[in-house]
């Protein structure tokens, strides 16, 4: 009888994967075995090569991995893959080691540039400080679209749009008129959130998909006016010359004046760096702070509950519109913040910079992070960025692997990393999380 | 004379409610009394989950008019107001046919949150409790009590850090109540509180709404079908029937009025008599 089952086991798989081969061949005969190229040298001639060999090679990769997952997963009575789920803690990260895990980043966060400077010295951390400064703006952009998004249940994909509009702000302020990025850091917090508020406005009505479409549209119409207004705004070549920050008035130069000169330091450009990732570091523990206290706030709780169940708030006398309005104003004016130390940062901006692509990374950031889960953001902040930069080298095949980490990710954890929410208000002392399962998405 | 036409907290009048070619209401009058308990009841598809619709905002009326007099004297034209508008100014407050909790938060939450309105401006539109500012703590302590009030109200004050989402069926009608009631309604809309109920958690309901009667300025109207219920608590029966209003008084008057009994029950006038029998009415 056991013996009789292991054959069909056998036979069921070979079939299938024999069935599988065929398939592959059948495809990959066209349109990976011929292959027409123009011939170099003699003129401008078409001939077909063929390439036999990548398609034995597809044939036999399909068979085997068929074959292997038949064997092993689907044709089973017991796949092992029933035993994997045990493996992986209990509805997640639980509530004490996020606790631990958000404390041991937070520490991180304030000594990595000594750490780094202690162990590679000021050129060698360099590079690693400047990838955690671009890991913290991502930090902060998530947070910033945690409100819109994970809080308020409203599908933004244009995002990136209040990024730009932040940084030009600032970029053009101080050109035309040569105000300082302190002064302008708040202004391009302005700006945007008032952007937020006039796109918002018409957009809001909409709800789900259709919001997420127009969203789209704004986000690219932001970036072609900023491509096209080539006289105000510089057009494709950007804006360049963007001034540094001060540190209260000291500026980062070599000689008198300077910030190495009055702290009696040696002068050196790791010192504008640092400089920068306190910067953003403040910024996005800023955002995060003032977060925190909306969520316990009712203005935090009217967001939730729209998220929850938007037809329920009316009904509690909950004017929807203005709720809404604030979340994607909030939200706009935290990425006005970023985009403005974006500008002071580089130096340079461009429309380039402000692509679709970027809000999709930044959505991505919350969604796999969990959303409306502060501490979520971060690790896939890291994860997502962090991991992004430290493999440049392997250049075509890491957008490959991306792809892959976000689809394990969402198939293990289709609520993202951290998908707990904890409570924004309660009668008892040590209150559970709750659980995902139970939370709505929202739907615009 | 009766509370209804002496002293009405909400008159609605000629209202009329199409969708298309479809004609839901049809000029409909009945007036709801001020401290009363008036039911609304009519077989399925009657419409009366269409005039909590538009009594609350909802849907606009085709035609007619629905006046809230507030107990200070104010009066709403429910008909011109949004419905955001209608519970935080008219005061009317709803649940629905199909409880509609903000499952994801706990039960504490959900009575946070119709405490809005009252804790914004307290909170100075968040910008004063934002800043840490003056009275806002203070609301926020109360709207805390308020809540508390309202969890012992409907037993539920040991699960109040629970998801809503948690409860059972009977347990989530009645918060989907209270939670109404935080609102600081003058007049309860209650669509089918009753159904799917057990006996046991049908006279918890009962008492509750015995309770928001005597103790608070509400008045109630609720939906039901539970004709039982409906006879041992109301004031007053409103009977609908494809739209139309086919009696309105008492309990007493509308369970003897051989035209509420033939559209309830779906039968002719002459076998009223027979199916009372089977029903034991
Ligand atoms: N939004 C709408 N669009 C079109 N038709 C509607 C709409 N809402 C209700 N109707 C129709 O109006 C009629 C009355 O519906 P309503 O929901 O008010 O009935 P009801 O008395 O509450 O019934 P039930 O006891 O089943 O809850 C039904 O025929 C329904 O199909
Ligand atoms: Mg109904």
């Amino acid at each position: 009888m056991q013996a009789r089952q292991r054959d069909s086991l056998l036979v069921a798989s070979l079939k299938d994967s024999l069935g599988a081969a065929v398939i592959t061949f059948a495809l990959a005969v066209v349109m990976v075995g011929l292959r027409v190229d123009v011939a170099s040298g003699r003129g401008a001639e078409l001939f077909l090569e063929n390439r036999w060999l990548a398609v034995a090679v597809a044939v036999v990769v399909v068979f085997a991995g068929r074959f292997a997952m038949n064997i092993f997963f689907w044709k089973r009575d017991d796949p092992p893959s029933l035993n994997f789920s045990g493996l992986l803690p209990e509805g997640g990260i639980g509530e004490r080691s996020s606790k631990a895990i958000k404390y041991g980043l937070l520490v991180l966060a304030v000594v990595l540039p000594f750490a780094l400077m202690f162990w590679l010295g000021a050129r060698g951390s360099r590079q690693y400080i400047d990838l955690a400064i671009l890991v913290l703006t991502y930090v902060m952009l998530g947070w910033g679209l945690n409100i819109v998004v994970g809080l308020a249940g409203l599908l933004d994909l244009g995002y990136v749009a209040f990024y730009a509009v932040g940084a030009y702000s600032y970029a053009l302020l101080a050109h035309y008129f040569g105000l300082s990025f302190w002064l302008c850091l708040p202004l391009a917090g302005i700006l945007a959130a008032f952007w937020g508020i006039i796109l918002g406005f018409p957009v809001l009505r909409l709800r789900g998909d259709y919001l997420a479409i127009v969203t789209l549209a704004f986000g690219e119409i932001i970036r072609v006016v900023l491509l096209n207004w080539y006289e105000f705004t510089g057009g494709p070549n950007g804006l360049s010359g963007i001034p540094r920050p001060s540190f209260f008035g000291l500026e980062f130069t070599r000689g008198e004046g300077g910030f190495a000169n009055f702290f009696g330091l040696d002068y050196s450009s790791i010192h504008r760096i640092i400089f920068l990732y306190y910067l953003i570091f403040a910024l996005a523990l800023f955002t995060n702070f003032v977060t925190m206290r909306l969520r316990r706030m009712p203005i935090g709780r009217a967001w939730e509950a729209l998220r929850e169940d938007e037809i329920a708030c009316r009904a509690l006398g909950i004017n929807t519109t203005t709720t809404k309005l604030t979340a994607f104003a909030l939200g706009a004016m935290f990425a006005g913040f970023a985009g403005s130390f974006f500008a002071t940062r580089q130096g340079f901006i461009s429309p380039e910079s402000f692509t679709f692509l970027e809000s999709a990374i930044i959505l991505a950031i919350v969604v796999l992070g969990g959303l409306g889960s502060q501490i979520g953001v971060v690790i896939a902040a890291i994860v997502m960025i962090g991991g992004f930069e430290l493999f440049r080298e392997f250049d075509q095949y890491r957008m490959l692997v991306f792809g892959m980490i976000m689809v394990v990710i969402m198939v293990w954890k289709p609520r993202g990393l951290i998908s707990s929410r904890t409570p924004s208000v309660a009668l008892s002392k040590n209150v559970k999380g709750i659980s995902a399962d139970l939370v709505q998405e929202g739907r615009g | 004379m009766n509370t209804w036409d002496n002293n009405p907290v909400l008159k609605v009048e000629h209202l009329t409610m199409r969708f298309g070619g479809l004609t839901a209401i049809n000029d409909l009058s009945f007036n709801v009394g001020r401290g009363d308990i008036t039911a609304l009841i009519g077989p399925n598809g009657a419409g009366k989950t269409t005039v909590f619709n538009c009594i609350t905002g909802f849907y606009k009326p085709t035609e007619g008019r629905l006046v809230m007099n507030r107990s200070s004297d104010e009066k709403h034209l429910l008909e011109r107001m949004s419905d955001f508008k209608i519970t935080a100014d008219a005061k009317v407050a709803r649940t629905f046919q199909n409880i509609r909790l903000f499952g994801g938060m706990t039960i504490l939450e959900n009575l946070m949150v119709a405490q809005h309105n009252r804790l914004m401006i307290a909170s100075n539109w968040t910008i004063g409790g934002l800043l840490g500012l003056g009275g806002y703590r203070k609301s926020n302590l109360d709207a805390i009590e308020t809540a508390r009030y309202w969890l012992e109200r409907i037993e539920l004050i040991d699960r109040a850090d629970a998801p809503a989402a948690d409860l059972s069926y009977g347990d989530q009608r009645r918060l989907e109540i209270a939670r109404a009631m935080c609102t600081g309604p003058e007049l309860l809309c209650l669509d089918e509180p009753a159904a799917g109920l057990n006996p046991k958690e049908s006279l918890e309901l009962n008492n509750l709404l015995q309770y928001i009667r005597k103790e608070h300025d509400t008045s109630v109207v609720l939906i039901e079908h539970d004709m039982s219920v409906v006879m041992e608590i109301s004031d007053h029966v409103v009977v609908l029937d494809y739209g139309v209003k086919i009696s309105d008084g008492t309990p007493e008057f509308v369970k003897n009025d051989p035209h509420v009994i033939a559209a309830y029950l779906g039968v002719e006038d002459g076998e009223v008599e027979l199916v009372e029998e089977e029903v034991g009415l």
